[in-house]
Order: structure tokens, then C-alpha cells, then sequence
């Protein structure tokens, strides 16, 4: 097709052609090593037993139906999809909550912005490390801060009921990018629109519900997706901070996914293990887009660009 | 996307005299409490990072050191050739930033301003890229650097750059380049320039901003970057910050003051970056979040 294409008698120059394809040509080597072909590899490899060492098995389907009776699967799945379900929608609204607060043209604006944004550019093995103690039970802060209020906190990573939420809570801390995000969104809303508003006599919540909502929408189910798939590729946290526990209560796919594959050398298990990561998060997705039609306002004028 | 420029509003000073705006004073006192909130955490690690071994372990906290343990930096830093480390991250995030912007750039340059047969194809291919997850290659390239005996080498984090790995960048260069004008181009060529030397002559003078943001972007993700190097890496002596103080956290995990003095200072090159670039970290963000 390539070939084909570039002698075709068009309009089109061949020198251009040929510079172009030049141009784009480490891209396309890339692309067939390092993704394309990988990603083909990947699926071959999921129907092997392979160690790397000694030549790979071919298993069919048997990596898949071993997932079945993995329980730990179901438990890293479970976790991975708790944590998406909710740190992601509490990152969404944290993040828009300040960001509109950021928009009232405030003073300080600058200020605020660097403050808030700045956790999120830390770092993230540095921030394990220091939220290791941050959230330790005896001399940490958070149990400080609670302790003022006169409630014995728990220890946060130690307790299998209460790890995952401390991960979430620390999620919290880097919301700083979708601020940013959602402000420049909301500083592209038309102010006329809340002129109308004003004129039909809508208060700041009806604004806020009639014009901010629908016209950031499309940002905020971007940031879903986006939320979605960095959900499922929490790995540093728990490596660090728990290694999985207490009890796997903190047994994030990725980390089950890493122990099979660079622990253990299973690499067609964790190679099936990817690819069933894949469909999940390709499902949600889908799913997220197909229901998104009901709340997500699109106007033709409102361009990301 | 209106961009944002640092301090618009600090123009808007409420004129004397004017009532009290109760909602502004209530957004202040909430954006305050959450400044502190998103700070504490950051001043209790700095606060720790400088006291005795002895003065950790007390309850309530206290917040100022008493006395300042400066030798806790020269001790944790020494402990570990943590040197090296910075030495380490300093040439593949450098290796990183002159792969993927050359590599990059080209492509989304021919996608951008040459007309070529094949050009929408590949450019779909591009935008299909975005969207797989790095889970899915993680193993397939393990095994391909395996036998390329590229383990433990920095290889494996370096070469990948050069052809254009992160599609994201291409795409960022693409729309970039499509917004600037095709009169300087035309000219350009009418005059006799080169394909290559309309890129490296018109083009990239006129793009500097969309190649320091892809920049600081490699610069912050090569700080972050843990799974990859772990893999790759397994000599010390080839260790990234992040592994450094990864090996740390397990070897000293109960010398608190030594454990968070190694993590300011893996963090503090970045929050110094970050206070001088804070414009281009700013952009490149709302680059991704207006999407694709």
C-alpha cells in the first residue's frame, strides 16, 4: 500500500512524498517495534507458558481460565475498580470545587493556583515515601489532626479495612492538574451566558447547574477517562507503602500484574493479565462514552482548541 | 482554550469604598484553609527531614526542629550515592528531551504541513496509540530488550525515545505546527528551501514554546518514572533518583529523619523547576486536558 500510494499520479509531489515519509519514518519504526508489534507479541504470548529462560509453552486458552482461579485477580480487580469508582469522582469534584473558586476573579488567583497545583508535580515514589509517615498511626499527621478533634485515629496502613482509603485520600493531594484543567475550561465559558442567566433571574446555584455544569461537561467526562485509565495504573503507592496489604486489601492490578510477570516470571499469565486490563478499561470506556450522551452538553461554538 | 496567564486576575484590586463582597471574603477563607490543608503534609515531611533521631518520635508533633538537624541532609545523602543517582536521572531525562522532541517534531510536522499520500491513515494510527494503556507493551519489550541484552542498561529507556514513543507529543507538535501560518511556509519554499530546511529554519524558531513544554513534560515524567527504570535497571550504580530512594526507604525504613531528608531532596530539584517554568507546566497540562 505504501509503495503504491507514493507513485500514485497525483497532485501530490513525490519529493514532498518522500520527505514526509522520511520525516515520519522513526515514527513508524516505533511504532511496529515498540507498540505494534508488542502489543501482537503480547497477545501470542497471553496463550504460552513462558519463563523467558526455556522456549515458551503454548497453553491456548489455559492462562485465562487459570485467571478464573486466581482469587487474587478477583481481589486486584476488585481493589482497582473500588478505587477507581471512587477516588476518581472525588478527584473530579475536589478539583472543580477549587477551580471555581479560583474563577471568581479573586486576588491572589496566581498564589492559590501554584499552591494547589504544586503536590502534583512531585514526584510520586517521593510522595509515597513521605505519606508513609504522613499517615503513620502513632506520630503521623493526619492522626494529629484528628486527634485535636478527639478522635483516636486508625492506623491508616496497617489496618486492611482502612489502606485503601488512605490511598485515596492521598490521591486527593494531586488534584492539582484537573484544576487546572477544569479552570481554563471555565474561563472559556462565555460570561454572556451568565448575563442571560442573570437577566432570567437565576441565582449562583441555578448558574452553576444551568451554565458551568453543561458547559464543562465535556471537560469533566474527559477527565473521567482520563481519571479512569490512571486509576488503573496505580502502582507506586502500594509497592511502596503496603506491598499489596494489609491482607491484599491494597492489591492494585498493576502491582499483581508486576508480581507475576517480574517476581514470579510468568510472563504469559501476566501478559493474559494485560490483556484482560486492556478490555476492561476499553469496556468502561465505552460504556462511559455511551451513557455520557445523557449529561454532556456539547455547542458548536465551544471548541478545545 | 483561553489560556492562562499567571496573575489576570491580581489587576482586578477591589476598589476602596466598594461594599464587602461576603462571597469573595468566603472564598478566601476556604482557599486559605485548603492552602494549608494541601501544605501541611509538605511542612511536616521539611519539619521532620530536620530534626534528631530522637525528636521524631514525639506526640503531638512539634512543628519547628529544636534543635535544626542540618546533618541529616549530608548523612541521608551520603549513605547512598545518591550523587550518582542524581547523575543518573540528569542524562536519561537530557537522552529523553533530544530523542522525543527531534523525533517527535518531524513527525508531527509531516503530519501537520506536508501533503502525502497515507498521511490520514497513519495520523488515525497515531490518535489509536493515545489510548493504550502502557500495560500492554510493558511485557512484550522486557522480552524483546532481554534479547537484545539491553537489561540493565539504560537502553531500554533511552532508544524508545527516539522513534517517537510518546504519540501524545507527536500530536501536541501536529496541532501546534497546524496553527501556524502556511504564507511563511509557501514563501520558504517558493525561495528554494528544503523540506528539512523549512523545518529546522521556519519552523522550530517560531515553535519554542510547544517544544519547552514537551520539555519540562519529559523532564517531570523521567522524575516520576519508577515501573520502567525498576525493570531495566538493576545495577545500583545505574539507579535513578526514584530507585535511590525506593532502596532507601527499605534500608532505613525506621530512620524517619534520614527517610524524608532523601525524599525533599529528590523532590526539591523539580519544585525549583517547577517555580521557574511554572508557565510551561501550566500550558502543557491544559494542552492535555483539551484533549484530543
Amino acid at each position: 500500500m505504501l509503495i503504491h500510494d507514493l507513485f500514485k499520479p497525483k497532485r501530490l509531489s513525490f519529493w514532498e512524498s518522500l520527505n514526509a515519509w522520511v520525516f515520519v519514518a522513526p515514527w513508524i519504526l516505533g511504532f511496529l517495534f515498540f507498540t505494534g508489534g508488542p502489543i501482537l507479541a503480547s497477545l501470542v504470548i497471553s496463550f504460552t507458558e513462558w519463563d523467558i529462560v526455556n522456549p515458551p509453552v503454548w497453553t491456548g486458552l489455559g492462562n485465562y481460565e487459570l485467571m478464573l482461579s486466581d482469587p487474587l485477580f478477583f481481589q486486584s480487580l476488585k481493589v482497582t475498580t473500588i478505587y477507581a469508582l471512587v477516588a476518581v469522582p472525588l478527584q473530579i469534584v475536589v478539583g472543580l470545587f477549587i477551580a471555581i473558586l479560583l474563577n471568581t476573579k479573586i486576588r491572589l488567583i496566581g498564589v492559590y493556583r501554584t499552591l494547589f497545583y504544586l503536590p502534583a508535580v512531585l514526584p510520586i515514589v517521593s510522595v509515597a515515601v513521605m505519606w508513609r509517615w504522613i499517615l503513620s498511626r502513632d506520630w503521623g499527621l493526619i492522626n494529629w489532626f484528628l486527634s485535636v478533634f478527639g478522635v483516636y485515629g486508625p492506623g491508616w496502613l496497617s489496618e486492611p479495612e482502612w489502606a485503601l482509603p488512605a490511598l485515596i485520600l492521598m490521591s486527593l493531594w494531586g488534584v492539582g492538574s484537573g484544576m487546572l484543567i477544569y479552570l481554563a475550561g471555565l474561563q472559556g465559558i462565555p460570561s454572556d451566558l451568565y448575563e442571560a442567566a442573570k437577566v432570567d433571574g437565576a441565582g449562583a446555584w441555578a448558574s452553576f447547574v444551568y451554565v458551568t455544569l453543561p458547559m464543562i461537561s465535556p471537560v469533566i467526562l474527559f477527565q473521567l477517562v482520563v481519571g479512569l485509565i490512571a486509576a488503573f495504573q496505580v502502582f507506586a503507592q502500594p509497592f511502596i507503602m503496603t506491598q499489596g496489604g494489609p491482607q491484599n486489601s491494597t492489591l492494585f492490578y498493576l502491582l499483581h500484574l508486576f508480581r507475576n510477570a517480574f517476581e514470579f516470571f510468568r510472563m504469559g499469565y501476566a501478559s493474559a493479565l494485560s490483556w484482560v486490563l486492556f478490555m476492561y478499561i476499553a469496556v468502561l470506556t465505552l460504556l462511559i462514552f455511551r451513557f455520557s450522551a445523557a449529561w454532556v452538553f456539547y455547542e458548536g461554538e465551544i471548541k478545545n482548541e | 482554550m483561553t489560556p492562562i496567564t499567571a496573575g489576570t486576575s491580581l489587576k482586578v484590586a477591589s476598589a476602596q469604598k466598594r461594599p464587602i463582597d461576603w462571597a469573595k471574603v468566603l472564598a478566601h477563607v476556604i482557599l486559605i484553609a485548603g492552602s494549608i490543608m494541601f501544605l501541611m503534609p509538605f511542612i511536616y515531611v521539611v519539619s521532620t527531614s530536620l530534626k534528631t533521631a530522637g525528636e521524631v518520635y514525639t506526640f503531638p508533633p512539634e512543628f519547628i526542629p529544636d534543635p535544626v538537624a542540618w546533618e541529616n541532609y549530608p548523612d541521608a545523602l551520603t549513605a547512598m550515592p545518591f550523587d550518582r543517582f542524581f547523575l543518573n536521572t540528569i542524562f536519561l531525562a537530557v537522552g529523553r528531551i533530544l530523542g522525543l522532541t527531534l523525533s517527535c517534531s518531524l513527525a508531527g510536522f509531516a503530519f501537520a504541513k506536508l501533503r502525502w499520500k497515507g498521511r490520514n491513515t497513519l495520523f488515525f494510527i497515531v490518535l489509536l496509540t493515545l489510548m493504550i494503556p502502557t500495560e500492554v507493551t510493558l511485557i512484550p519489550r522486557y522480552i524483546l530488550f532481554t534479547k537484545l541484552g539491553w537489561i540493565n542498561s539504560f537502553a531500554p529507556l533511552l532508544v524508545p525515545g527516539f522513534f517517537a514513543e510518546n504519540a501524545f507529543f507527536v500530536f501536541l507538535f501536529r496541532q501546534f505546527f497546524m496553527t501556524m501560518g502556511q504564507d511563511l511556509i509557501d514563501a520558504a519554499r517558493i525561495d528554494g528551501c528544503s523540506f528539512a530546511g523549512l523545518f529546522w529554519r521556519i519552523i522550530v524558531p517560531n515553535a519554542k514554546p510547544v517544544f519547552a513544554v514537551v520539555a519540562i513534560y519529559v523532564i517531570q515524567n523521567n522524575w516520576n518514572s519508577f515501573l520502567l527504570p525498576m525493570i531495566y535497571l538493576t545495577d545500583r550504580a545505574k539507579y535513578t533518583l526514584a530507585l535511590g530512594l525506593r532502596l532507601f526507604n527499605e534500608q532505613y525504613y525506621s530512620q524517619t529523619h534520614l527517610l524524608m531528608a532523601a525524599s525533599v531532596f529528590v523532590v526539591i530539584p523539580i519544585v525549583i523547576l517547577f517555580f521557574f517554568m511554572q508557565r510551561y507546566f501550566i500550558q502543557g497540562v491544559v494542552f492535555t486536558g483539551s484533549k484530543g
